[in-house]
């Protein structure tokens, strides 16, 4: 990034990452019913926009546009009201650091991998204000468990990200990527697992969304939301996994490495991460939730220890290297 | 350029505020809210030290980044100690069970 | 007034915006909300000042980690929706500290404006890099000893929890 950005420059990365954000989570969005459809030997939706029901999303939301937007009698109005954008728009942010190559990035930050992780935590509380101004009992329920949830799951992410950026020497997403070989892979694997384990959780797909678990607590948080605002959390649901995937192929997956890097590095770090997409729809259709102690005892007696040892495994290969 | 006293009435208005939760509340997690502002008012002095005096120095982002991590500690347990006078006998702290 | 300075003071006055609601607002919850505004300015006021780590870990940790405790204990601890009195102090005991606190920043003011002086200076960036190198270099003991604490945090708050409180309804 130049140390001079023109006026439009700004605009046009601004733009572009907004268009992102509203397009990529529609797509996986649709992949997940065609997905989750063929697997439970459907077809889904067919109809909306005639090939293979391709508008069926955007349907859906002009369905919610028109939806009655309820307010419980006792909610906290003002935070009920925030909850939402608060859960989506920290998504936004991050997604605006993560490079599609090294020249495509709306915001190349010098230590954007820690921003990336910042604001994954921010957007945490969106669920949580949820789960408390409601009013509901379900929703409450819901709220503790995502709390309980984010704050386990967030430290192994948090190494998971320190032994890649061990490894690379640098905090910058670009410059990870960059520095990326192809033996990472298996030097890197404990890391890739505990973050995409831990990227599952903190965007609360299943099997780790106990604190949705919509056939015990209703919906969890988003119980009493309706219309647009429901709409807004599904939003962010599928923003987290595009999230999550573009980092997986950022930092464990190599990004842009491959024939053709120059031109095509773009399509490179998109192709990688449609397979971590389709993974986090597969976990969905084949695992049972987690009840609430075996995710926690997942996360500090599995996810914890392994960071912890791929930490030292990278510390040793980069002194070794040295 | 950056004038230094703005973040020095910026700290010391916010250990004000901070010591008048410490002293004016009487729910506990309340009480604690009182003293991470406190711990965040020393946070802006060391940053600002850091940002403006003539040596460059990163003892200015360093202790900061210590404070956050005592904070942390400091609430966790803090935190379980209320939980478990909440189960014996309620939020307030001036309360005797 | 620079423009750093203009961002710093906007930071600023919205922090303690903030913070004064988050002390004195009779809704439980919003204290915790009110301290997420707080500490979210001030992540901007360190990035203002050249502490990007700093703000970073400012946003990560005590608002990812530390408000989400806050606000889980505010949870388990049942408080209400809608302004709560029950654990109000007296005006009185509101008044003394309030003059408390007045004295403090007065106090703190008269020593500290002094040393920070009228003119302005030139703005020093932090690096990553010069921060790593000393946080491992010159503060490695230091850093080892937190660690200590944090385990020692652990460990003392995973007893508490589990210790059962012998004189208690069992209510919770």
């Amino acid at each position: 990034m130049g140390a001079a950005m023109s006026v439009w420059e700004v605009v046009l990365r601004s733009v572009a990452v907004l268009a992102a954000f509203l397009v990529l989570p529609l797509l996986v969005g649709f992949m997940e019913h065609k997905v989750m459809a063929h697997m439970q030997a459907r077809l889904g939706p067919m109809y909306a926009g005639g090939f293979h029901g391709w508008a069926q999303l955007i349907a859906d939301a002009a369905k919610f546009v028109q939806k009655d937007d309820l307010l419980p009698t006792a909610a906290d109005k003002g935070v009920f009201r925030l909850a939402p954008s608060l859960a989506l728009i920290p998504y936004l942010v991050a997604l605006a650091v993560v490079p599609l190559s090294p020249s495509i990035v709306g915001a190349d930050a010098p230590a954007s991998a820690v921003v990336v992780l910042a604001a994954t935590a921010v957007g945490v509380l969106g669920g949580l204000m949820a789960g408390w101004a409601s009013a509901n009992k379900y929703s409450l329920l819901g709220g503790l468990r995502s709390a309980a949830q984010l704050i386990a799951y967030e430290l192994p992410m948090v190494l998971a990200v320190a032994s890649v950026a061990l490894a690379a020497g640098t905090l910058s997403l670009t410059g990870i990527a960059t520095e990326w070989r192809p033996w990472w892979l298996l030097w890197q694997l404990p890391a890739a697992f505990v973050f995409l384990a831990g990227g599952c959780a903190e965007i609360q797909r299943p099997p780790f969304d106990m604190p949705l678990a919509d056939s015990e607590i209703v919906f969890g948080p988003y119980t009493e939301y309706s219309g647009l605002r429901f709409a807004l959390f599904l939003l962010a649901e599928y923003a987290g996994i595009v999230l999550m995937s573009l980092l997986m192929s950022v930092m464990f997956l190599g990004a842009w490495h491959g024939p053709w890097s120059g031109p095509l590095g773009w399509l490179w770090t998109i192709l990688k991460a449609v397979p971590i997409a389709f993974l986090f729809l597969w976990f969905r259709n084949s695992w049972p939730r987690l009840r609430e102690d075996q995710l926690q005892r997942f996360a500090w007696l599995v996810l914890v220890p392994l960071a912890l040892v791929q930490l030292l495994i990278t510390a040793v290969g980069v002194v070794m290297m040295r | 350029m950056i004038h230094a006293w703005p973040a020095v009435v910026l700290a010391t208005c916010l250990i004000g505020i901070g010591a008048y939760g410490v002293l004016a509340r009487r729910n506990a997690v309340l009480v604690l809210i009182g003293v991470e502002l406190i711990l965040n008012g020393a946070n802006v002095l060391f940053v600002a030290s850091g940002a403006t005096v003539s040596v460059p120095s990163t003892a200015g982002s360093v202790l900061p980044l210590f404070i956050i991590t005592i904070a942390a500690a400091e609430v966790v347990v803090a935190l379980a100690v209320v939980l478990l006078a909440f189960r014996a006998s309620g939020i307030d702290v001036t309360e005797k069970s | 007034m620079t423009a750093l300075d203009v961002a710093l003071v906007g930071f600023g006055l919205l922090a303690l915006a903030g913070a004064l609601l988050a002390v004195t607002t009779r809704h439980i919850v919003h204290a915790a909300l009110w301290l997420v505004v707080a500490l979210g300015s001030l992540a901007g006021v360190y990035l203002v000042l050249g502490a990007e780590i700093v703000a970073l870990v400012q946003l990560l940790v005590y608002v990812g980690a530390i408000v989400v405790l806050v606000l889980f204990a505010l949870m388990v601890t049942r408080s209400p929706i809608g302004p709560s009195r029950d654990h109000a102090t007296s005006p009185a005991h509101r008044g003394v500290a309030a003059v408390i606190a007045a004295g403090l920043v007065a106090l703190l003011l008269a020593v500290l404006l002094p040393i920070a002086g009228s003119g302005a200076v030139t703005r020093q960036v932090t690096s990553n890099r010069a921060l790593g190198a000393d946080l491992f270099g010159t503060w490695a003991w230091p850093f080892e000893l937190l660690s200590l604490l944090l385990l020692a945090s652990l460990v003392a708050a995973l007893a508490i929890a589990r210790s059962r409180a012998v004189t208690g309804k069992e209510d919770a």
